[in-house]
């Protein structure tokens, strides 16, 4: 019997439309120039395709085309940001803020520039993964250039106040970045609306291909540069050198342009298709409980620890043809579980019980109720199993115990 | 992350996951490890008290996929040997047996720690000298 694949770890990255894919394909064969040659008409079709695809990426997040540096991908695109900021504005100051949750390509970048003698504040989040605006605002200094705060989490799909975060940028006079990998393409980004002045983004999350990103920088009021991290051929306004990945862009181009006339569409389904899996699994198995805010979250996304049960084995019961991911440590070779999770105020216990499912365009309501099944049948057997499960059963204070930690 | 035929065989049949009375003279349970690092192993045997040898093993986990496996397999030798046969198992034996990955270790030494303290926990019942006694006085 072979059994069918079902993909719910669309925050992973997403699989390819077959729409951009055409599109891409007679830039390898029909159109194989470089956007740099400006001599040839294999130049000539390169570059025109380049422009047609920023113009199609910047508005579906409402810039001017001159507003877009195509990258490799997000996690380029938030260390040219932060460590281009830092060297560009060192001279105004060195302290840049961010969050505990950001994804480790912000985190890893402000690390980077604290080894550089840069200062870096790390903001705490509530229960529901939200910053505090109060907090943000008293750790803004004189010396802050920078606040790097991400629109929508990857793991839990908490989305942050972001007018309000850009408000206070603006008010300090603050260059304000974001991390908005997940949530551009799957509901309405508009930057400058919220007063970000730059931020990053990528194609394999909004089933575009993968190794294409983009850098958003504000051109106007204020006009911001950045320093470039990659030099070379002074491609991009000299803000990111690099023969352009020409079949990439176009896709991420079209991907955009897809995204635009059907993300509202998407995000109805698919938020109607997320709250019947976790109803179902919430109602159906007990000490289940949902990570992050419900209200402010992404439409596609659900996190949710089963408690007593470790989200490795429990994926296990299932990912012969399910596939979903866990905050557990045992996915990574750290015994540290998530660190989104743990800054949320949950347990390591908890932390280590959660799996989160994402969903996407090609999800169906058949591989809902599948999911659904397997999932409840997993974690029945993985408490059948589970010793603290037992004893929560017979009414044992697993907290008063002590345990020999290894 | 591949894993061994073996091992996916102890995880999803695992065998002889239950409970034994522990306050049974010839019981002993062994608990290992901690929720907040994703891996807590109960082991228990029951030993015959004539012949010495253990007749029964039971284990529950919460942990993943290769420390279910792990405490699986050790119930499984666990049966008939000797209480000083059961001593000797090592936990590098299931990293073999299992094709633990490197990462996955720590999962084989918690089988072995649970092994070790169902033991010391029926020896201290029954007055024997524990497994640190016995090296202490070497």
């Amino acid at each position: 019997m072979g059994q069918r694949l079902i993909y719910l770890d669309n925050n992973a990255t997403t699989p390819t439309d077959p729409r951009v894919v055409d599109a891409m394909i007679p830039y390898f064969y029909e159109n194989p120039g470089n956007a740099a040659s400006r001599n040839h008409p294999f130049g000539w079709a390169a570059e025109q395709a380049v422009e047609t695809a920023r113009q199609q990426v910047a508005n579906l997040i409402n810039v001017d085309e001159r507003e877009i540096i195509f990258t490799s991908g997000a996690t380029e695109s938030d260390n040219l940001a932060i460590k281009g900021v830092f060297e560009m504005y060192k001279r105004k100051g060195d302290h840049i803020i961010t969050v505990k949750t950001e994804h480790k390509a912000v985190l890893d970048a402000c690390g980077k520039i604290e080894k550089m003698g840069g200062k870096v504040t790390y903001l705490d989040v509530n229960r529901e993964g939200l910053i505090d605006l109060g907090e943000l605002e008293a750790a803004i200094t004189d010396k802050t250039i920078l606040v790097s705060v991400m629109w929508a989490n990857n793991e839990t799909g908490v989305i942050q106040d972001m007018k309000a975060i850009g408000d206070i940028c603006a008010k300090h006079g603050v260059l304000f970045m974001s991390d908005a990998t997940q949530a551009v393409g799957k509901i309405p980004v508009d930057p400058k609306e919220v007063g970000i002045h730059l931020m990053a983004f990528t194609s394999h999350k909004m089933y575009g291909p993968k190794g294409v990103g983009a850098l958003f920088v504000n051109r106007k009021n204020p006009r911001v540069k950045v320093t470039s991290q990659m030099d070379g051929g002074g491609h991009e306004r000299g803000m990111r050198s690099g023969t352009l990945n020409v079949p990439g862009i176009v896709g991420f181009g079209k991907a955009a342009e897809i995204a635009k006339a059907e993300m509202h569409e998407d995000a109805e389904r698919l938020s109607k298709l997320r709250d019947k899996l976790e109803h179902a699994l919430t109602s159906m198995l007990e000490e289940s409980y949902v990570n992050g805010s419900r209200e402010s979250r992404m439409p596609h996304v659900t996190n949710i620890s089963f408690k007593h049960v470790e989200g490795e084995g429990l994926m296990m019961t299932f990912n012969q043809n399910i596939a979903v991911s866990s905050g557990s440590a045992c996915t990574s070779a750290s015994l540290e579980p998530s660190y989104v999770l743990v800054a949320l105020g949950l347990g390591d216990d908890l932390a280590h019980s959660s799996l989160r499912f994402s969903l996407g365009r090609f999800t169906t309501e058949e591989d809902i109720d599948e999911t659904i099944a397997k999932v409840a049948e997993g974690v029945n057997h993985m408490r059948d199993l589970s010793p603290i499960w037992e004893m929560y059963k017979e009414g044992i204070d697993i907290d008063a115990i002590e345990w020999t930690e290894h | 992350m591949a894993y061994s035929e073996k091992l996916l065989d102890h995880f999803k049949n695992p065998r002889n996951v239950g409970t034994l009375d522990k306050n049974s003279t010839n019981v002993g349970t062994g608990l290992v490890g901690a929720p907040e690092c994703g891996d807590v192993m109960r082991l228990q045997i029951e030993v015959d008290p004539v012949t010495k040898k253990i007749t029964e093993a039971k284990f529950k986990t919460f942990g993943c996929g290769s420390a279910i496996a792990s405490s699986s397999l050790a119930t499984e030798w666990l049966k008939g040997k000797t209480v000083d046969e059961a001593l000797a198992i090592d936990n590098m034996a299931i990293v073999e047996e299992l094709a633990l990955p490197p990462v996955k270790i720590h999962c084989s030494v918690l089988a072995e720690d649970a092994i070790k303290g169902a033991i010391k926990d029926y020896q201290t019942k029954n007055g024997v000298q524990t497994v640190e006694s016995i090296a202490a006085s070497h």
